[in-house]
Parts: C-alpha cells; structure tokens; sequence
C-alpha cells in the first residue's frame, strides 16, 4: 500500500516539475511526517548509531504550535536525540513544547540556535519540576464539604449582621453625645438622591398603576352595578398597600443597589480604612446619613406615590367611568378611613430602614474583588425586597386585629 | 512548506525592521488640554528605551497612544511597520498579539487567579492550543517573571504590591511578544525587590530578544537596564539618547533630572546627600 502509493507520487513527480511540490514530496517519503500545520512540522527518522531522530523544522511559535502539539504529545517510544536545527523561528513556547518532549522520552536535544538554547535554559530552569495539580475532592466529599460552608456561612453572616448592628448603636449614642459630628452635607446629599432624584419615577410607575387598578378594577365591579367604589378600591389600596410597597421596592432597586455597590467599591479601593486610619468611623459617615435619608424618604415617597397613583385613578374615572375628576378626589376623603394613611406612613420607614440596612450591610461585606461587589449588590437588593415584602404581611395582619381594617 | 500555509507562516515571522515603533509628529488632546505636540520618536529593534519627563508630561498617554488606546488627535503611529493611528482598535489583532503590556498596577483581572490571568491572551488568541499545555506555559511564565510556584493558584487581592507587578509581567510575556511595554514597573516597590525587577527585566529582554518600552521615574532603572533614555518635556521628546549623551545635552531639565540630589545618588550608588543646595549647583562631576 505504501509502497504503490510512493510510485504514485514518483510518477506525479516526474509529471509536475513544480518546485514546491518536489521539495514537499521528496521530503516527505523517505521520512515519516506526521503533520503539517502553519508551518511547523516535525518527523522520525532512524540515526546511524542507532535510536531514533525525531527532526522539528518551520517555525516553533506560540501561535504555529496549537495544532502539532498534541501529535508530538502522543508519540511514543524512545527517542535519542531532538534534532532543532531544521526549526527557523522558535519562541519559549516552542522551546517549552521541546523541552518537554525531551523530558518524556529522554531525549538529548542537539542543533539548537544559540537564540534556541538560551530560550531552553530559560523554561529548563523555570519549568524543570513537575506540575503538581491542586488536589481535588473525593466523589462524595463535595456535599458535606458544602453543608459545613454553608453551615460557617450561616454563622459568620449571623455574627457579622449582629456586629453590624451594634457598630451602628454604638455609632448612634455618640452621635447623640456629640451631634456636632453628624455628617449634615453627606445627609443631605443622600437626601437628594434617595429622594428628589427618584420623584419622576416614582411618580410616573404610580400613576400607571393608579389607572390599572381604576381601569381593571371597574372592570370586575361594573358587574355588580358598583362601579362608584372603584374610588374606595384605589383609595385604600394605594394608601395602605401599594404605594408604600412599590416605593420600597423601587428604593431598594435604586439606592439600596447604590449604597451596596459604592460602598463596597469603597471597601475595595480601601478608601474605608483610609477613613478608619484618619479617625472617621465609616459607620458613622457612610451609613448613618445613608439609613437616616431612607428612613426620612421613605414615608414621603409612600405618600407621594399614593397621591400619583390615586390622581391616575381619578383621570381613569373621569375619562372611562363618567365620575369628574375633582368628585373622585372629594369622595376619597370620605370613603377611606384616616388609619389607613398611618397604616401606610407606620410602615414606610421600617422599610427604609430595612433597605438601608441591608445595602450598607452588603457593601461593608465586600471583600477581595470585583465580582463580590456585583454579587453583594444583588443580595443587597435581593434580600431588602424579601425582607419588605415579608413584614408587608405582618403589618398587613397587625393592623387588622388592631380594628384598622 | 504547503502552497496553502503561506499566508499563515507570515505572521510567524519575527519584526526584521530596524524600529519596531515609530511615532511621527504626534498630537494627543483631551478637549482643549494638548498633552503632546509635534512628538517624534524612534524605537530601535532589542533596546530598552526609557521614557522620561515630569509628573503630567504625558508618559502615559503616549504609552496609551502607541498601544491604540488613545486616539491621537493629529500624527502617525506605526508598530512594526503596521498604523495604529488608521486601524481601529478591533482591526490590528495582528500586532497586538505581538506585544505584552504592563499597567501601572498590574490590572490584573481581579476574578481570575495568576494562571488563568496569563491564560487569557493565549486562549484569546491561540484558541488551538490544548488547556494542558496552555496551564504548562502559563505554569513556567509565571516562575519566568520572578514569582514562586505556589502563586499560580492564588488571586491578585492575595498577593503583595510587587507580586501583582510580577503577575501583570507574566501576563504581559503570555505570549512571547517581541515587544514589551512597562509602565512604572518599580514604582512601589521597595529597593531590594526594583533591583530584582530590574535584572529580571534585563534578563528577559536578552533571553527573549525583546525591545521594551518603559516608563520610569526611577533613576536606578535608567541607569541600570536602559540602552536609550527619551525624556518628554514641552509636549515633545526633547531629547533621545545614553545618560552620557544626554548630560551633554544643556536642557535645564535633563540637567536637573540627572544632576540632582538623586541622579547622582543612582549614578555613583552613593546615599542622596543632605545639602538642599545640591540640588541648585550643578557640579560636573557626574559624569557616569
């Protein structure tokens, strides 16, 4: 078979006197190659005194070397000697992938450049020991090796959220023994943010859902003949629920995330021990002003985005219902009781709090590197929401066996 | 040599030219601040060339323009023999495979270990190459730039300040570029270890053939390991040349530069001395 076909090739030969098909075949019977790729190639050869050769030529670059190295890899048998001298350009790479081979087969590497032997000294000396990989855990380890992380996770996250707590008491009485302290630029700059800047927003996404409550609610109550009460169901279900709990929930996706990520930001450029070295307590100036603006914010977006949403119920009534804009605003100060407003105003600066907390909590826990930052971000964020909705519903239950129903 | 390869095996081709970065009349600006004007600069084949100049001179910048992170706003950048100033920065794949770049801090990747950090331009760019053998290199790159073995699996918030210079300088020789740019790589470390950096750079330069571009205010370093010193002054390269040359030269800058207190300090390898006139009278007796 190797044989007919190496008549074959004489006789393709002999018929194109093309000077680079020449130079390839003649190179390649009396030889063995065994692949060609960009350039580098390599072949075995029997030697004189016995052994084998194993001949590398073309370049041996960190770019040509991808495709060859797997079939050197799989060579097998001993090799004598490593013949570099056909190689043209050679780069620390190639002199690794050489080195190496030589390594597995014992092989002495002659006809090396000087460029070439002094890239092999280099790996040689920076290569020489074997790899060792960091030892992997037992089929069966991963799962209790798990558990007990989550475990120490559970128990470090319980400590360092009670610690943060007590650092913030503590930060608390001494600002009430020194209030000159209190950082009032940084309050109400946190104001503004936690605030003002959320106004359109807030005020935009409440209005919708005024008219899809108005809209959807008269909808369901015109079956009965009830459509009048629509003004009672925006009323007290904006007041009471909604406008308190989609503000919570749009702080917590707008400054809750903020206060996480710039302070962990701040962790990781240690501009927080910066603060600790000059004596600046980073509870005190990061997250008190920070708590303090949700908490004052937050019942003022709750009655706010209850007001939007109750204006987008009214211009529902007025276009869709036949009830004038100005009578669906009268008629809310007689059909919703005065305790649904605290309802909604005792709830909010919970909430406030809790978000607050949980950002500045998160961002404070940020350690290492960037992707930590991301990820405290989205349990800040994540966590806050949780927390809300949850206490949403004690709250709920509360107030209704306390006859604010 | 297959007919199909020929293409392929031009890129294998070492930069034969004599200078692997030419910058001709550059201009770089941000809005109305011009940080360069009119600058010039050559780079020979195998040299380590030093780039110096005061605080805000524009260093940076310039490394930042040569690398094709700075649009120029007028001139003409060529790395090995290829315009950075008409090729957008996806376009010239081809160079930028051929070099290694140092940032002032190592701008490690912060959520990969060392190993993987040097794996990243060999994967990016060499996507053939074998995982095993891809770890095997990044394994001896590493011991290559001067860190224990034992960093490979560590991550840069892990390591020492001098560390994390080591680790951006394996990365940099990921993959055996021809052409290595340092930005202040000794700044910040202490004098022990800048002179181990300093000797590993001038090793790894004759080991591997490399002409590096390097950034420093550390007199030391020009001193040591740098064939040709550029000094940026007046928005332009003012003068290129060995410290001997340059002292010749009777800029009031260059002058100051290395005939201070320190420059002489670095060049006799004695103490800075305590007079705070010295810095005034320029004796000369520096000759280095």
């Amino acid at each position: 078979m190797d044989s007919a076909f190496a008549s074959a090739t004489r006789k393709v030969q002999r018929l194109i006197r093309c000077d680079a098909t020449e130079r390839l075949l003649s190179y390649r019977f009396p030889r063995i190659v065994y692949r060609m790729s960009g350039g580098a190639e390599f072949s075995i050869e029997e030697r004189e005194a016995g052994g084998r050769r194993l001949l590398l030529s073309g370049p041996y670059l960190v770019s040509s070397i991808g495709a060859i190295d797997q079939d050197l890899d799989a060579l097998s048998g001993e090799i004598a000697e490593i013949d570099l001298s056909g190689v043209s350009e050679i780069d620390t790479v190639g002199a690794w992938v050489a080195c190496r081979t030589a390594r597995a087969h014992g092989a002495e590497i002659v006809g090396a450049s000087e460029r070439a032997r002094r890239l092999l000294n280099a790996v040689e000396a920076a290569g020489g020991g074997e790899y060792q990989e960091p030892e992997g855990l037992a089929w069966w380890q991963p799962i209790p090796a798990k558990t007990g992380e989550l475990v120490e996770k559970a128990q470090v996250g319980t400590i360092g959220v009670l610690d943060f707590l007590g650092q913030i008491l503590i930060a608390v009485w001494n600002l009430l023994r020194k209030p000159s302290r209190f950082r009032g630029t940084a309050f109400v700059r946190q104001i503004e943010l936690v605030g003002v800047s959320a106004l359109p927003i807030i005020g935009l996404m409440s209005f919708l859902i005024g008219i899809v409550i108005a809209q959807q609610g008269s909808v369901q109550l015109e079956q009965f003949g009830a459509e009048s009460l629509t003004i009672n169901l925006v009323g007290r279900i904006t007041l009471r629920e909604l406008g308190v709990l989609m503000t919570a929930i749009m702080v917590a996706g707008r400054s809750g995330s903020a206060f996480a990520a710039q302070i962990g930001t701040m962790k990781l450029t240690e501009e927080v021990d910066a603060m600790r070295t000059i004596g600046i307590s980073p509870v005190e100036a990061l997250v008190i002003p920070r708590t303090l603006a949700a908490v004052i914010m937050m019942p003022l977006l709750g009655f706010y985005a209850s007001v939007m949403a109750i204006i987008g119920g009214a211009v529902v009534g007025d276009l869709l219902l036949g009830i004038p804009f100005w009578t669906f605003l009268t008629r809310i100060e007689e059909v919703v009781p005065t305790h649904d407003l605290w309802v909604g105003l005792i709830k909010a600066p919970v909430f406030g709090l809790i978000i607050a907390l949980a950002g500045c909590y998160h961002g404070m826990q940020v350690r290492g590197n960037s992707e930590e930052v991301g990820l405290r971000t989205t349990m800040a964020v994540v966590s806050a929401i949780f927390a809300v909705i949850v206490l949403d519903a004690f709250f709920a239950v509360f107030f209704t066996e306390v006859g604010w129903g | 040599m297959s007919i199909f390869n020929q293409h392929e095996a031009q890129q294998h081709k070492r930069f034969r030219g004599e200078h692997p970065i030419v910058v001709e009349g550059l201009k770089t600006a941000f809005g109305e601040h011009v940080v360069h004007e009119n600058l010039s600069l050559k780079v020979n084949r195998g040299e380590i060339i030093g780039v110096v100049g005061g605080s805000g001179t524009g260093k940076s910048v310039l490394m930042r323009a040569i690398i094709g992170l700075q649009t120029p706003a007028a001139g003409e950048i060529e790395v090995f023999g290829n315009s950075i100033t008409q090729a957008g920065i996806d376009e010239d794949m081809g160079v930028r495979c051929r070099w290694g770049v140092l940032f002032q801090g190592g701008a490690l990747f912060s959520t990969l270990t060392v190993g993987e950090n040097v794996e990243v331009p060999i994967k990016q760019f060499y996507p053939d190459i074998e995982p095993e053998l891809r770890r095997e290199i990044a394994r001896y790159k590493v011991i290559l730039s001067g860190l224990p073995e034992n960093a490979i699996d560590k991550f840069p918030s892990e390591l020492s300040g001098g560390m994390k210079k080591r680790a951006g300088l394996a990365r940099a020789l990921a993959l055996d570029p021809e052409l290595l740019f340092l930005d202040e790589p000794t700044a910040g470390l202490d004098p022990i270890g800048a002179a181990a950096f300093d000797r590993q750079t001038r090793e790894l330069k004759e080991t591997l053939g490399l002409t590096v571009f390097l950034i420093t205010h550390d007199l030391d370093t020009l001193y040591e390991i740098c064939d040709r010193v550029a000094v940026i002054a007046d928005k332009r390269i003012i003068a290129v040349g060995t410290i001997p040359e340059l002292l010749e030269t009777d800029h009031q800058w260059i002058d100051e530069y290395f005939n201070g207190p320190r420059g002489r300090a670095a060049s006799h390898g004695k103490p800075p001395r305590v007079n705070s006139r010295s810095s005034v009278d320029n004796q000369p007796d520096s000759e280095a």
